[in-house]
């Protein structure tokens, strides 16, 4: 469903200075370099899969998502998901595909949820069935009621978070890209995430691919973990195969800090 | 079309949670340019003409752009604060939707409160017009109506120019400002008062000329029209306003390809 | 007395902290400074072609206007009143002020050291080449000197005593955002009014004689109207000299009136929990 070969990616970086003379030479002389943000990406996700995409600050994980979702054009390699290529035909592409940036907001601000989710309704063009049951499911499994009629500002983060995710599933889509999730949630929130990820999973087939620094969402949903390090892939297979490679009773933290070290990453 | 108007009732719903915020930038944004107004009022009094104009004729030039602008910064106010979208993020949240990027940066902001500006300009506008000789026909009407039309698609044009800029830089927006404000501020007047120069390039190049200066020039009479087809031809001149829009969403749709290539 | 010292030395030391960061944002002052000159052209031919369309005499002569124009032009970011400190802003708005109290420094003098050094920075980078391209352009757009080097030491003290005043008259736009919770709306409507009474929107000599009387009942023209008319030559010595003990007297009373209403926003803030 998703094939991703060979994906570079090169950002050239112009060098700001700070004394005025030298602010004046790069004024009219600006001197960049290139940031190799991604060198080497490959693999092969099938539909229905949980993946976890892992790696240190700075692997490059962000810029695959990116580039999965259609909004960034790699230097060279290619992309597939679903048989079309995410950059070309962005607005059919997109359709089909849920992503949550946990760090960023895709409601409004100020009014109801029930809103954001209205006018999303309208920017999917999601028929009226449809969106009932889409929605009603949702708020069951998520526990929304209370929180639709809020605005989004008076929301916690954990009840914010359910909101984000519902919303990227409205327009019940194939695949699902969420890019740290539950970074800052208590552990209640995080579990309450992980069961409805993995419900979706089993029911609806939904494809997720999942980045995150928190190694128990790894354990606990996904069996495959992808591992890229200096914008190369390095390992990609089982949670367990990992955990066979090192000693057994690490913790899992303690297992990925000796594997980083192991890559030099 | 419809998905903008829901965008639109959005917003003045969020705007409308900050009611004495609301009220009192609508107010401020009255008095703004009233006292622009009133300035030009006063020297008058000392200066009763300017380059052959009365201060009637200057009212009109001044208040169909102040109309044009004060609709064009409500609508078009996404482009004008384009940068902090592109810095919170934003853009990439458009590009993930399955909608054109235009009609997104359209409905992200709608500044209601601009609404102060407009009903200082109608003020002006009807000022001036109850002052003025006009005989208001048929004609006479349509070319209103297309000088309004064709200023708020310069305006809006020259914000997307801004805005463009962003996919680039963040640094020198600012000069933007010469042509919106700088524009507006210039065709206040009747553009013969300026250097030829100025008057070139406000006439074909941003062409405020064309929507405020010539039919003004032909509704008070100092134009003759030589045919009924010259006169349509007059009236539909502020519709070149129009074309400007073209060119300015060509330089955009680059402007995010760029974008695209090289993430944010 | 230490405690003193210490006190007037940590605002120093602020003051050129601020200088240094305003002098970073290079860039902006270089498109602000086109952007100004622009405007500045803009309006010289505005008042061209009035005064060209008309033979009645003035009370002020073109090639006086355009000293003004330009100065108003280069000295901008003294004297316009929206210039927004969103620090302070913020800190009001969202009761980080708490954290400002705590500080062992007077309010008010803090938040006037900021202004003024945040007015000086922006102006210095943009006023000397906006100056000195005027001073390079044909008659009568050029920027000329003063008429004498007299008129050009009260320009001087005036402009310096007017950008204290102006400061003072900003503090009560701070001030004022205890109560109304609208940085925005609060401010423009306040400096919209502002401006036009200082003439920076009509030029105060060719105001109609009503309301040049209001004007000069108000401290707003004391900011920049008079230094900049000083070195027009349009105001003489005598008027010089009496001008500066108005601009005293105000800043006096305004510095006065701030620091007590400051006082007693501040008590309101503690009593309400921020």
């Amino acid at each position: 469903m998703i094939e991703v070969l060979h994906l570079r990616k090169q950002f050239k970086v112009y060098e700001r200075k700070e004394r005025l003379r030298d602010a004046f030479s790069s004024f009219f002389f600006p001197k960049w370099k290139w940031v190799h943000a991604l060198e080497d990406v490959s693999f092969h996700i099938n539909p229905g899969e949980i993946i976890g995409y892992i790696g240190p600050n700075g692997a490059g994980k962000s810029t695959t998502l990116k580039i999965m979702s259609g909004i960034l054009l790699p230097t060279s390699g290619t992309c597939k998901v679903m048989g079309m290529i995410p950059w070309k035909n962005r607005i059919e592409y997109v359709r089909q595909i849920g992503v949550v940036f946990g760090q960023r907001s895709q409601l409004w601000w100020d009014v109801p949820v029930l809103d954001s989710f209205l006018l999303l309704k309208e920017i999917y063009r999601i028929e009226e069935k449809r969106y009932k049951t889409s929605l009603s499911r949702l708020v069951d499994i998520l526990q929304l009621q209370d929180l639709l009629p809020k605005p989004v500002r008076q929301l916690s983060l954990g009840q914010r978070i359910k909101c984000e995710i519902a919303a990227s599933l409205l327009h019940q889509p194939s695949i699902l890209f969420l890019d740290e999730p539950t970074i800052g949630l208590d552990a209640v929130a995080k579990i309450a995430i992980r069961k409805f990820i993995q419900r979706i999973n089993d029911e609806n087939k939904v494809t997720v691919i999942l980045t995150t620094h928190d190694m128990h969402d790894i354990e606990a949903l996904t069996n495959r973990v992808i591992l890229i390090g200096k914008g190369r892939t390095l390992f990609d297979g089982n949670v367990s195969l990992l955990k066979e490679k090192y000693t057994t009773d690490h913790s899992i933290e303690e297992i990925i800090a000796q594997v980083y070290t192991e890559y030099e990453i | 079309m419809k998905l903008y108007f829901r965008y639109i009732s959005m917003l003045l719903k969020c705007q409308m949670e900050y009611r004495t915020s609301f009220l009192l930038l609508s107010f401020a944004q009255f008095f703004v340019p009233f006292l622009v107004f009133v300035s030009i009022y006063l020297l008058f009094q000392r200066f009763p003409d300017i380059a052959g104009w009365s201060l009637y004729e200057v009212a009109f030039c001044y208040g169909i752009i102040h109309v044009c602008f004060s609709i064009s910064e409500c609508v078009g106010r996404g482009f004008d604060s384009f940068s902090p979208l592109v810095r919170k993020g934003l853009l990439d949240q458009f590009l993930l939707r399955p909608r054109s990027i235009l009609l997104q940066v359209l409905g992200s902001q709608f500044e209601f409160t601009r609404i102060g500006r407009l009903i200082q300009s109608l003020v002006v506008l009807g000022f001036a017009i109850v002052h003025l000789d006009i005989i208001w026909n048929f004609q006479a009407i349509v070319t209103l109506i297309f000088m309004i039309v064709g200023g708020i698609f310069i305006f809006i044009g020259i914000f997307m120019l801004g805005a463009t800029l962003c996919f680039w830089t963040i640094e020198g927006i600012e000069l933007v400002n010469i042509l919106t404000d700088g524009g507006r501020e210039i065709s206040q007047y009747p553009l013969n008062i300026y250097p030829e120069g100025i008057r070139r390039f406000f006439t074909f190049i941003i062409p405020f000329g064309v929507v405020n200066y010539i039919p003004l020039l032909f509704l008070v009479g100092k134009l003759e029209a030589s045919s009924m087809l010259v006169s349509i031809l007059y009236t539909a001149t502020p519709l070149a306003g129009i074309l400007f829009i073209f060119p300015c969403i060509f330089i955009w749709n680059l402007g995010l390809r760029h974008y695209s290539s090289t993430g944010s | 007395m230490k405690y003193r010292q210490s006190y007037v030395r940590s605002y120093i030391a602020y003051f050129f902290l601020q200088i240094k960061q305003g002098l970073q944002y290079r860039t902006a002052a270089f498109a602000g400074a086109i952007t100004q000159f622009c405007w500045g052209f803009m309006l010289l031919f505005i008042f061209q072609a009035f005064y060209q369309s008309n033979v009645q005499a003035q009370p002020i002569s073109y090639t006086q206007i355009v000293q003004i124009l330009w100065l108003q032009q280069a000295f901008l970011a003294f004297f316009v009143l929206w210039f927004r400190d969103n620090d302070i802003f913020t800190m009001i708005l969202t009761g980080s002020i708490a954290y400002e109290l705590c500080r062992p420094i007077h309010l008010y003098s803090f938040w006037f050291v900021k202004l003024i050094s945040a007015r000086l920075s922006s102006a210095s980078l943009r006023s000397i080449p906006i100056l000195l391209v005027a001073a390079f352009l044909p008659a009568p757009y050029s920027l000329n000197f003063p008429p004498t080097t007299e008129h050009f030491v009260y320009f001087f003290l005036t402009l310096f005593l007017g950008l204290i005043l102006l400061v003072a008259i900003s503090m009560f736009v701070y001030i004022s955002t205890f109560y109304t919770y609208s940085a925005v709306g609060s401010m423009l409507l306040f400096a919209v009014f502002g401006e036009f009474f200082a003439g920076l929107i009509i030029p105060v000599p060719l105001m109609p004689l009503w309301l040049q009387k209001i004007v000069y009942a108000l401290p707003f023209r004391y900011t920049c109207d008079v230094p900049f008319r000083i070195y027009a030559g349009h105001i003489g010595i005598p008027e010089a000299i009496v001008s500066i003990y108005i601009q005293l007297g105000w800043i006096l009373f305004l510095v006065v009136l701030g620091r007590y209403f400051l006082q007693k926003s501040l008590q309101k803030v503690v009593v309400h929990g921020g």
